[in-house]
């Protein structure tokens, strides 16, 4: 069937005309509303005081799913909602990584908001149409597609039966459906978010962002992939949400002052250009020149983070991505970015599922694909990575959560925990090859194993106890999750600022508030607890505000300024700070220094923080770690390290390990890092200015001028 | 044994050390690195002949990248 014979087939069930609001220094101070359990469409207005507050991206999406819904709304209940929102700096192409949008909802896997921070064109194609965010709530009835044109300014929900539900193909479809033309000036005037079968059948399903590549002539897909965002879609019968932009201009957001902009823009080029090939690479290898670094460093997750590092790890290393990935092509996943880190294999030839045999463009891998499908899973075979990673995708789920789910349960096979008369005769020892690609394609189509593993580490947890007699403790031990999510791919067990940096995120062991493990692990600068917990509240701030803004995070330190050493704080890479406040101004007109920036980013952070703990969680126990990110769990864990913890025991626990046996030193080295990990939440939560229960304290509330009302009331009852 | 301290941990040094075979022994692999000797900024052109001195305190500071 050819898209229009598709299009033919949809049934509209709601247009509405809207008036493109043009922007103006960055927001258009509207949104927009959709609810499909009646068709309504609203546009509604932003009070100057959620602007004031709430800034744009993460932040507006915390306000408004707050107000849209009640503590006990469940994730599949109808009134949770899915916000989308890109922030004031979203949509200018003088900077790099200024694309980004915040997507947020109230996540499957945590019963808490999740947050997902995403490129592709999305979130500036929708402020192009004039809305700050979009608030999708309700279910539909049968599978819709809802059409947000820009061009027009109309907006229809149409029910949409024929096309495919995979995303490579139902992007293409898509966005070859609402050009103007096939030529590419048009194609890349379309943004699609979709999710995939696996999405319906797993509560890892994530959200592709898509982008129309001109080089390539092809469509690209960006992930917002944590905390199941895509399951939730799919649950709300939504195939996919489409925009069309008129095109993109030099200066859509209407800034304030372009020139600074301009200049900075350019600074940071200029270093990309000269530095780049000699720091990161990014340009060549994306994220995934992290591999052989991380394993070299002992925190490259293997066999579900036992250990650090392995033999073959070098058949992942950073030249091996470096020889898939295509090279000299614009690979940035909004215009402008000079980062280009978006690399994609092309002509890829599938080997196993319902598209084998068909040559595609795989979008990457990044750091966290190939090392959460690939050595944390024991496999060190590139292709499989790279078969896996396009299956995740096009399926719609993470690749972060299906690698560490999968070497849970490959770990609980491998112990015995579980055995073929579980997994339907599936060997799923570490490494093997065929029963990954067979978990991945059972939760396409929603059976055998591959569903229960679906389910997540929390939910496999349960379930292997229940039915399986499998031991809670121990699974508890190695179940690399924290408020129902699944650990992103990096060893923290040598890092006690990264263990608080993982497990006291808001929404769960997501790295992106906070990498710790090169400043405390190997620096040894943030020795004290004090100095962690000063670490751990100036990072989570910071990078709080990358959400706030629709900006990406990569430009900010994966490529630093040659005169960087020489600064006082490096680690903060103040020039690029400084960049990022100068644009901000100028896109806004505002005067913000940098300890407002930090200021902008507390506010949103404590009310995420609250949000949470008005669902009955952000409490101190909800902080809690599995024992694996601290420290080793198992005998052949310890061996493997056992003269570095001999060691440790000596110097740093005073006890002589002679003549203990393993499991003696085992438990003494377990006392030591669970009591060192609680000093550590005391000493992070007095500097964030919250209860030794973890509870932000309503003075603190107010000095930040976040004491509202609704705030309050949850907080007072903690305090 | 003739040592220095690099980020605070006590290692073994040899005449003609330097910084390049330093960052290998350490397998410092990492590209942004800011090298430290007893408090002195080396640059990085200078990696392969500035001799590490004996019982000289290393700082090699690794600058975050990551996530
Ligand atoms: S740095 Fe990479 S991920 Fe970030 S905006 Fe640019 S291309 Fe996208």
């Amino acid at each position: 069937m050819n898209v229009a014979e598709m299009k033919a087939k949809h049934i509209l069930l709601k247009e509405f005309d809207f008036k493109v609001k043009e922007l103006y220094r960055g927001y258009s101070d509207k949104t927009l509303y959709i609810n499909l359990d009646d068709n309504t469409i609203k546009e509604k207005e932003v009070p100057q005081s959620m602007k004031e507050k709430f800034i744009g991206g993460k932040g507006y999406g915390l306000k408004m799913l707050w107000d849209a819904t009640k503590p006990e709304t469940k994730w599949d209940d109808p009134e949770n909602e899915i916000v989308i929102s890109p922030g004031p700096i979203a949509g200018i192409t003088q900077y790099a990584g200024a694309g980004k949008s915040l997507v947020v909802a109230i996540s499957p896997m945590t019963d808490i908001v999740i947050d997902s921070n995403v490129g592709g064109y999305f979130g500036p194609f929708l402020k192009f149409a004039g809305f700050d965010a979009l608030e999708l709530q309700g279910k539909a009835k049968n599978d819709v597609i809802i059409v947000i044109d820009g061009t027009k300014g109309k907006i229809t929900i149409e029910e949409a039966p024929a096309e495919a539900m995979d995303s490579h193909i139902l992007a293409e479809q898509l966005t070859e459906m609402y050009s103007d033309s096939d030529a590419p000036r048009d194609m890349k005037n379309i943004s699609v978010i979709s999710a995939g079968m696996a999405a319906e059948h797993t509560m890892i399903g994530m959200l592709n962002f898509s982008w129309y590549d001109i080089k390539r002539k092809n469509v690209r897909l960006k992930q917002a992939g944590r905390g199941g965002i895509g399951t939730i879609l799919r649950n709300k019968k939504i195939k996919a949400v489409v925009v069309k932009a008129a095109g993109v201009t030099a200066d859509p957001n209407h800034v304030a002052d372009m020139e600074p902009i301009k200049e900075r823009g350019a600074r940071f080029a200029k270093e990309m250009k000269e530095l780049d090939p000699h720091q990161c690479r990014m340009k060549q290898e994306g994220t995934a020149h992290l591999v052989n670094i991380m394993n070299d460093y002992n925190l490259l997750p293997t066999n579900n983070f036992q250990y650090g590092s392995h033999k073959d790890a070098d058949n992942l290393h950073s030249r091996v991505w470096n020889s898939y990935f295509t090279q000299g092509m614009n690979d940035g996943c909004w215009i402008g970015c000079t980062m280009n880190c978006a690399k994609a294999v092309d002509n890829f030839e599938l080997k196993s599922g319902p598209y084998k045999g068909d040559k595609v463009i795989v979008d990457g891998p990044e750091y966290e694909t190939a090392a959460g499908v690939g050595s944390n899973m024991g496999i060190f075979d590139p292709e499989t990575v790279i078969e896996l990673n396009f299956y995740c995708d096009t399926y719609g789920i993470d690749t972060i959560s299906f690698g560490t789910m999968t070497a849970f349960a490959m770990e609980c096979f491998e112990k015995g925990l579980i055995t073929t008369a579980h997994t339907g005769g599936m060997d799923l020892s570490f490494g093997n090859i065929e029963s990954s690609l067979e978990l991945i394609h059972q939760m396409a189509r929603g059976e055998g194993f591959g569903k229960i593993v679906g389910l997540g580490v929390r939910g496999m947890k349960k379930y292997f106890a229940e039915n399986f007699g499998a031991d809670p403790k121990f699974m508890q031990d190695i179940g690399m999750e924290n408020k129902g999510l699944e650990y992103s791919q990096y060893v923290s067990k040598e890092s006690l600022a990264q263990q608080g940096g993982y497990a006291m995120t808001n929404k769960g062991p997501q790295h992106d508030e906070a990498w710790l493990i090169f400043m405390d692990m190997v620096n040894n600068h943030i020795p004290t607890f004090e100095d962690k917990a000063e670490a751990l509240h100036y990072f989570p701030m910071f990078r709080t505000w990358f959400g706030l803004m629709g900006l990406c995070k990569l430009p900010w330190n994966d490529v630093e300024p040659e005169n960087n050493a020489q600064t006082d704080e490096p680690a903060k890479v103040p020039e690029h700070v400084d960049n990022y406040i100068t644009i901000y101004n100028a896109v806004t007109g505002q005067n913000i220094d940098k300890h407002e920036m930090i200021r902008q980013s507390e506010r949103v952070y404590n009310y995420q923080r609250t949000f949470n703990i008005r669902r009955g969680y952000g409490l101190r126990k909800h902080d809690a770690q599995p024992y694996r990110a601290a420290g080793p769990v198992t005998v052949p864990e310890y061996e493997s390290l056992a003269e570095q913890y001999d060691k440790q025991m000596k110097e740093n626990i005073g006890i002589d390990p002679e003549g203990k046996t393993t499991e003696e030193k085992i438990a003494i080295t377990r006392r030591y890092r669970e009591d060192r990990y609680e000093q550590l939440l005391d000493a992070v939560y007095k500097r964030r200015g919250w209860t030794d229960n973890g509870v932000p304290t309503l003075a603190h509330m107010k000095d930040l001028g976040m004491d509202l009302p609704e705030v309050v009331e949850v907080l007072s009852k903690h305090q | 044994m003739s040592k220095i301290t690099v980020n605070d941990n006590v290692v073994e040094w040899n005449d003609g050390l330097t910084i390049t075979e330093l960052l290998k022994i350490m397998k410092y692999t990492f590209p942004m690195l800011i090298v430290k000797v007893n408090g002195e900024l080396i640059r990085k052109d200078q990696y392969g002949t500035y001799l590490v001195p004996e019982n000289s305190d290393v700082k090699v500071v690794h600058l975050m990248s990551g996530g």
